[in-house]
């Protein structure tokens, strides 16, 4: 069983790495990292195997982020895990550092693909899925997607392709914080109900709130069981989750924290300690 | 992951059996698919339910477990190609030109060449010999379209014999690769010593005073030209550019030197295909004279192929025309 107040510490310590990253660089997706930290922490703390002394193990499970702008989340994981070293979490988004604003898989060991452009990354998983299913391969392939992302077309020819090669050894991963740039999702352009869209597409469908460890990770294990068909994880969450100020909260969608913010925010996550 | 073992050689692949064909360079596809299939387990081949028409079907048909079909959805084709290329495959996706890379090119750009992702893009029914389904299905861009990304190869063969070399090499290349194919049978135009290689330019004769650079269908007219302008005493040369990216550069220099007229012959729009790319790099590095054959900044429309070529002006005896009006 899984060590929860360990992850919980993980995501914590991640939250921490985030928020200051941001605040360097001054630029970057806030609240879409926050919002998925819990999901991320299960899978490279708990589900996932992987080597980050070999990020290119054959026998590793693939992580795909779709949401390629939760870039910040992806880095902190990394380095937390041990890719690379937490003092290159500072270079974000400056000239000439491996930590581009969106994932760059040539420049960074631990990624898979380069993402960015929304919509792009659950075919992306499905060709991975479909190549280790070839190769007899027992790994597996995460994939996280917005939920405004999932206006996107592609998106929903991927899901038919997922369910149409019956790719069980792919897990799809919507982080529902009901939020995209411009507003709230069934405002800007209704997404709903994303759970009847899946299952009618053929999917295993898990909705779960994707704060709660314990949620998360029987859901990962579930997921794992089902056979024939994919599985999508609908993880209800917040926007900006773990610092009140920028919980749900549109306007933090892509701006940075002031460092009058971060100190808040460190404080909050700190618990009152410094 | 990443670079796979390619074990295929030369000679396993009966490569000399496409020569002297009178084919459509699509055929040729098709068969030399299977070729490779036989020869190497990682080939994989998608299609966006054309796979009659792009001949992937022939592959298909002999390895069932490696042919996916992904329905009407060029995106999703090409996302998953990527994936299928980073799980240590080689992945070859075909459907029509305007398709690939007019619907797919975001995907193209970010998810296989800004990964770096090992995809074949073998697209069909280049250009205006498309014919009789008109401007919706005539690709006269693409090749524009798929030049103007960093990392990515584009290869535009003549004839089947070349087709079944280009198609063999790309597989051999670590890298995404774009190839344009066509629909309507084509004469044999390569000799049988050719030697396809990636990004050389072919020099059938070297002219003193005209050079005409061409590829795809287009070569066949250059080379008629050349005939007619050679008996009229004009020294006239002729150069297959079938890599259009990257560009044979040395190769451009010394035809350059030798040229008091060059003429580019593309079935594409003049605007961002081989024209513009002789042109960019000669202005640049040795300003010589060039007249651009294609069809000019303009939508095809239906008709046969033949027909087409006539009206668009991709013939030889246009050809024969430019130069006599441009060299002086
Ligand atoms: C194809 C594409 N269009 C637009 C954008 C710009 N963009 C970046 S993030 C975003 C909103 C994403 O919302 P959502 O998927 O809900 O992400 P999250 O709320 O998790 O941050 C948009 C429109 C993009 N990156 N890609
Ligand atoms: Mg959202």
């Amino acid at each position: 069983m899984a060590d929860l107040s360990f992850l919980r510490e993980m995501a914590r310590k991640l939250r921490v790495e985030i928020l200051k990253m941001l605040t360097k660089a001054g630029s970057g997706h806030t609240g879409g990292s926050l919002s998925a930290v819990d999901i991320v922490t299960a899978l490279y703390f708990y589900k996932m195997r992987h080597d980050p002394k070999n990020p290119k193990w054959e026998g590793r499970d693939r992580f795909v982020l779709s949401k390629g702008h939760a870039a910040p989340l992806l880095y902190a994981v990394l380095a937390l895990c041990g890719y690379f070293d937490l003092s290159v979490l500072q270079t974000l988004r400056q000239i000439n550092s491996p930590l581009q604003g969106h994932p760059c898989c040539k420049s960074l060991p631990g990624i898979e693909v380069s993402t960015g452009s929304l919509g792009q990354g659950l075919s992306v998983a499905n060709g991975l899925a479909l190549g280790l299913k070839l190769n007899r391969s027992l790994s597996r392939v995460y994939c996280l997607l917005g939920d405004g992302e999932i206006q996107e077309g592609q998106v929903w020819e991927a899901a038919m392709t997922a369910s149409h090669y019956k790719l069980d050894n792919l897990c799809a991963i919507i982080d529902n914080n009901d939020l995209q740039i411009d507003g709230a999702c069934r405002e800007v352009m209704n997404i709903y109900p994303i759970d009847e869209k899946f299952k009618a597409f053929g999917w295993h469908v898990i909705k779960i709130d994707g704060h709660n460890m314990e949620e998360i990770i029987t859901a990962l294990d579930e997921a794992e069981q089902i056979m024939n068909k994919p599985s999508l994880i609908l993880a209800k969450t917040i926007k900006g989750k773990g610092v009140s100020i920028f919980e749900g909260k549109a306007k933090y969608h892509g701006v940075a924290p002031t460092s009058e913010e971060l100190e808040i925010a460190l404080k909050e996550l700190n618990n009152g300690k410094n | 992951m990443g670079k796979t073992e390619c074990t295929l050689s030369m000679s396993k692949v009966s490569l000399k059996d496409f020569f002297g064909k009178d084919m459509a360079t699509r055929d040729a596809y098709g068969h030399i698919l299977v070729e490779l299939g036989k020869n190497n387990p990682h080939i994989v081949v998608l299609d966006a339910d054309l796979s009659c028409s792009t001949k992937t079907a022939l592959f298909a048909k002999n390895f069932p477990e490696r042919f996916f079909n992904m329905g009407i959805a060029e995106q999703d084709m090409m996302g998953t190609a990527a994936g299928l290329a980073l799980s240590g495959k080689i992945p070859f996706a075909s459907t029509f030109a305007i398709f690939a890379t007019g619907r797919a090119w975001e995907q193209i750009r970010q998810t296989i060449c800004y990964s770096n992702a090992n995809v074949k893009i073998v697209a069909t029914h280049g250009g205006i010999t498309v014919g009789e389904d008109g401007a919706t299905h005539q690709a006269l861009e693409d090749v524009a379209l798929m030049r103007v990304i960093p990392t990515m190869t584009v290869i535009v063969p003549a004839d089947a014999y070349e087709t079944a070399q280009c198609i063999v090499s790309a597989s051999e290349y670590y890298g995404p690769v774009y190839i344009r194919l066509g629909r309507a049978k084509v004469p044999s135009i390569l000799p049988e010593e050719y030697n396809f290689k990636i990004g050389k330019a072919y020099i059938f004769k070297m002219g003193k005073e005209v050079n005409i650079i061409a590829n795809g269908i287009m070569l066949a007219e250059a080379l008629k030209a050349s005939e007619i302008l050679n008996k009229d005493g004009i020294s006239t040369g002729v150069i297959n550019f079938s890599t259009v990216k990257p560009l044979d550069e040395e190769s451009l220099l010394e035809i350059a030197k030798s040229s008091k007229l060059i003429i580019t012959a593309e079935e594409h729009s003049v605007i961002g295909g081989l024209g513009s790319a002789v042109s960019e790099f000669l202005s640049e590095n040795y300003p010589v004279k060039i007249k651009r054959i294609g069809v000019k900044d303009t939508f095809g429309c239906s008709g046969s192929w033949k027909e087409l070529l006539k009206h668009y002006g991709l013939t030889a005896e246009n050809i024969v025309k430019v130069v006599r009006e441009n060299l002086k």
